[in-house]
């Protein structure tokens, strides 16, 4: 008896039925032969033009992150960088149309350069552009000589007679000086770049052509940005970078300290028509694994795109990104990236307002780095801070997480759910007079935490945000 | 058959209107709401027209059907009543009607809930002593029942239970429920129902209109075998024997006396306008001696247990502060409205689910319900208590509404303020979700201290609740006489 009389014999009930006529349109189709994703596309990259007409590749190679020997990010771990298989990126990239390359000297504990150096030698110049940076943070190379020294010891390092992009680095952050007294951010950049003299000698370094394009990355007080910018016209900025991602665009306050927002940097450079170098499109990570219901809305909308890659399609949206750094420690990584880049498709106004709300909802969102090590207790005014955090935590891993409730039912129906287990959870978790509500700000807690969390401000926030799930805002 | 429906909505009734008082979710209401609002003393308050219509023309039409189905306290007292009949038959017999005792205090009960003390008169209305009871008595094990769900619940990470603080709201409405209880009772257990039909006020109006139902019971005289089996298990004590009447006034159309009579002589039929023989009996009037039961009340009040693990800090119990003027939940519109149209039901106390609303223990608004914040606060989006309040003491009113409306005003203790003293504080004005109050500098200390804009507050406790100082807030809301619009 064969598979169709037995389900005939067996069946006679609709669901038989239903089977064999499916089984007579396709008879014994065989569909999981696996390499669904098939090859990694060579020849699709997305290019862009600098000022000077070279085509940039969209993915840039960020080096900040290359891998350890023990298969970890170097940026951490102390092993010695894993070369062999940097070349091998390296050549991949390279041969699958990625020609940008982004270090810096202190990446990697200072060993960046140096394999970068290595791996880029084995190819021809015209293959690759490098960049790096002027990194004279510290107060010991803040003279002249010792910053001459440190981008002469980056040509070295990195094999090469010029660079293609250079940057002043961290324009925005504040230095110490020799007593350990901090220095504000425009100070800093005075006592770097202009006392000794060095701006005016990369300018000049530039026309030697040693420099292709000179340029600055920011982090930090936008008051140097503004300021850097509006030299612009005596200078003439080759490129920007700075960080940018769904988050920052306007959000950069709540997710990364002191940067002014992304929407508004590059507004200013998209301006003066200078091409913008990003960084940070994951923010570190954290937009590769977002929380649950987000990653429902990206999926429900492309299966199979990865949740990266909807970061980096927004990092390079705009027309005057140059390109995009992603600091690469797996091949992974890099193949996922080339992917989304090959070729890069803008994404559209629907897509970029899913991105927004899911902005809006992350930011409401970060996980507490509690430890629960209880060094902050017994809080005068009987809070349970770790118990706070750990019910809030735990809601945020286990997709409790409650979101904007838009239309459909199945949708508010998950959200009634979601919102239940986080407040009713709250009150069987922490005792009601305890909760983040009696938090008065006293800050006591905050000196004991070794995680060095703001803990009044983290209670204010989850105070906040159980306020808005009870009055229904949410 | 007539009996058995009967029983069957009495007890889909019963169960609804119990649910409904010891409803911890909030849900509830929106489904059993209703049989609160079609109680009869409340729909009067409440001027629902509608409703006392219906339950007039019910009553014309069919008796006092209301008395047996919709009525918890009647149901309650025929489960009594039920229980004397297992321990004690034959009990009844036929006695004239009190109509005297029933006058007087219809009228006393009417000329003090129009003097406005009505916290005296509703101790005898039905619904509310029934509310008070279920409140008060069968609430917290209502709750512990629910506590012990969700503590399993808790172990298999299910949401579906979640635990409420049993609390004593006041010792005074415990005693009161108590007594009610035991008194009516131990009423019913021996004289079924004798509370309706000399006492409850809504019994003896709609007596004076039942006596002329369209439909009644009627004893057919050819087929009566004069067994007196009737009169001697009805519990209105309403069927003369000898004269073969049954009195319509005090009959609360239960239907038992259909099914016990073995000669199928009574009939409830339609007899239309026929007038209503009354006439006097010679049986003596019976003396009834209220016994008042000694209330033992057995409650512990368990001191509020705080587990100390070392880790946390020990929170001392808030203590009420004294006002000068009472909270009344927003909706009441004012301590005068409020006071004119509260029955103390509890209903509203039930269903507070932020541990505000407690029966008050002054004598002018004895176990009328008043706010207060040790507990919770009256939380923004919440108007549960208009939602439920079926005598129009609370009215309804919108989340919207309530943002606007001014029960009360913050009052600072600047002598026991945290910040006053030069601690780092500002929790209610940080908290305050009117933005009523700043953190102002103190010109005499130079520290910094709160400062109520009267104009902003809504009263709302929130301040009050989060305030660190313990047993006494160095805030706390005052009442207002006329609540205002905002």
């Amino acid at each position: 008896m064969d598979r169709r009389e037995f389900l005939k014999v067996l069946g006679g009930g609709a669901l038989a039925t239903a089977a064999v006529s499916v089984g007579c349109d396709h008879p014994n189709e065989v569909v999981a032969e696996g390499f669904e994703l098939g090859e990694v596309p060579t020849d699709q990259m997305t290019y862009r033009e600098n000022l000077h007409g070279d085509k940039v590749s969209l993915l840039g190679f960020g080096c900040m992150r290359l891998p350890t020997i023990a298969g970890e990010s170097g940026r951490e771990e102390d092993q010695e960088l894993d070369q062999d298989r940097i070349n091998e990126m390296f050549d991949y990239a390279i041969a699958h149309g990625v020609n940008l390359f982004d270090t810096a000297p202190p990446y990697c504990k200072g060993r960046s350069e140096h394999s970068v150096g290595v791996a880029l030698s084995r190819h021809r110049r015209d293959e690759y552009f490098i960049s790096t940076k002027l990194s004279n943070m510290r107060c010991n190379t803040w003279s002249r000589e010792a910053s001459i020294a440190m981008f002469e010891n980056s040509l070295k390092e990195l094999q090469v007679e010029y660079v293609d992009y250079l940057m002043l680095h961290c324009m925005g952050l504040s230095g110490r000086d020799e007593a350990g007294n901090e220095l504000d951010p425009m100070e800093t950049f005075k006592r770097r770049f202009l006392d000794n003299g060095m701006l005016d000698y990369l300018l000049e370094q530039r026309k030697k052509g040693r420099i292709r394009n000179l340029g600055f990355s920011y982090h930090g007080d936008v008051k140097v940005f503004d300021y850097l910018l509006s030299l612009h016209k005596k200078i003439h900025w080759d490129h920007v970078l700075i960080q940018h991602n769904y988050l920052n665009w306007q959000h950069a306050h709540e997710v990364s300290g002191e940067d002014a927002n992304s929407e508004y940097l590059y507004g200013e450079l998209e301006k003066r028509n200078i091409p913008v170098f990003v960084m940070e499109p994951l923010l570190g990570g954290q937009l590769a694994s977002l929380y649950d219901d987000a990653v429902d809305q990206m999926k429900r909308r492309e299966p199979s795109r990865s949740v990266a890659s909807w970061a980096f399609r927004f990092a390079a949206n705009q027309p005057r990104i140059l390109t995009v750094l992603s600091g690469m420690t797996y091949m992974e990584h890099l193949q996922d990236n080339i992917r989304t880049y090959s070729p890069m498709t803008p994404l559209n106004e629907d897509e970029l307002k899913m991105l927004a709300g899911i902005a809006n909802t992350y930011v409401t969102f970060p996980t507490v780095p509690c430890t629960g090590c209880k060094y902050c207790m017994p809080c005068p005014y009987g809070l349970d801070i770790p118990g706070i955090f750990a019910h809030y935590n735990k809601c945020l891993n286990e997709g409790d997480l409650i979101v904007v409730n838009d239309s459909t039912d199945e949708d508010s129906k998950a959200y009634r759910k979601a919102r239940r287990a986080f407040l009713v959870g709250y009150d069987r978790s922490v005792p009601k007079l305890r909760q983040a509500d009696h938090c008065i700000s006293c800050g006591k807690c905050v000196t004991e935490c070794p995680q060095g969390i703001e803990i009044p401000v983290q209670l204010a926030r989850i105070n906040e945000y159980v306020e808005n799930l009870k009055m229904g805002e949410l | 058959m007539l009996r058995k429906i009967r029983i069957f909505l009495a007890t889909l009734f019963f169960l609804g209107i119990t649910l409904l008082l010891l409803d911890v979710t909030g849900v509830l209401h929106l489904y059993l709401g209703w049989m609160a609002k079609m109680q009869f003393l409340q729909a009067v308050l409440a001027c629902n027209v509608v409703v006392v219509v219906g339950l007039l023309l019910l009553t014309l039409l069919f008796g006092r059907i209301y008395c047996s189905v919709i009525c918890p306290l009647g149901v309650m007292q025929d489960c009594f009543s039920w229980i004397g009949g297992k321990v004690w038959k034959h009990r009844f017999h036929y006695t004239k009607a009190h109509n005297w005792l029933r006058y007087i205090v219809l009228a006393l009960f009417v000329v003090l809930m129009v003097l406005g003390f009505n916290a005296v008169a509703v101790l005898i209305a039905p619904y509310a002593a029934y509310g008070r009871i279920a409140s008060s008595l069968l609430q917290p094990v209502y709750i512990w029942v629910n506590n012990l769900l969700a503590t399993a619940a808790a172990h298999f990470d299910s949401y579906a239970f979640y635990s409420v603080d049993v609390w004593l709201k006041s010792g005074v409405a415990l005693i009161v429920a108590a007594v009610t209880f035991v008194l009516i009772g131990l009423l019913s257990f021996r004289w079924g129902r004798l509370w309706c039909n000399t006492i409850c006020p809504v019994g003896s109006v709609l007596g004076l209109v039942s006596r002329f139902s369209l439909f009644k019971p009627v004893i057919d005289t050819e087929k009566c075998k004069g067994c007196g089996m009737c009169g001697k298990k009805c519990k209105a004590m309403c069927i003369d024997m000898e004269h073969h009447k049954i009195d319509a006034s005090r009959c609360v159309a239960c239907m038992d006396c259909l099914e016990n009579c073995k000669s199928d002589a009574i009939k409830y039929k339609f007899v239309g306008c026929a007038k209503q023989e009354t006439e006097e009996c010679d049986s003596s009037r019976r003396k009834f001696v209220v016994t008042t039961a000694a209330v033992t009340a057995g409650f512990a009040v368990s001191a509020q247990e705080h587990k100390v693990d070392g880790g946390l800090a020990v929170i001392e119990d808030k203590q009420v502060p004294k006002r000068n003027q009472q909270l009344k939940p927003a909706g009441a519109k004012g301590d005068r409205n409020f006071a004119k149209h509260c029955t103390s039901c509890q209903l509203c106390v039930s269903e507070c689910p932020n541990q505000v609303l407690r029966p008050s223990t002054g004598l002018q608004t004895l176990l009328q319900p008043e706010m207060s914040f040790e507990r919770g606060y009256c939380r923004p989006e919440c108007t549960r208590c208009s939602d439920v309040c079926p005598s129009g003491a609370i009215k309804p009113i919108t989340v919207a509404e309530k943002s606007s409306i001014s029960i009360g005003y913050a009052v600072v203790v600047k002598h026991n303020c945290l910040s006053a003293k030069g601690e780092n504080c500002g929790n209610c004005a940080a908290k305050c979700p009117a933005g009523a109050i700043k953190m102002v500098s103190d010109p005499a200390t130079g520290h910094t201290i709160p400062a109520v804009n009267e104009n902003r507050c809504i009263g709302c406790g929130k301040c009050e609740y989060l305030c660190p100082v313990r047993p006494f807030s160095a805030i706390y809301v005052e009442g207002r006489t006329e609540h205002i619009q905002l």
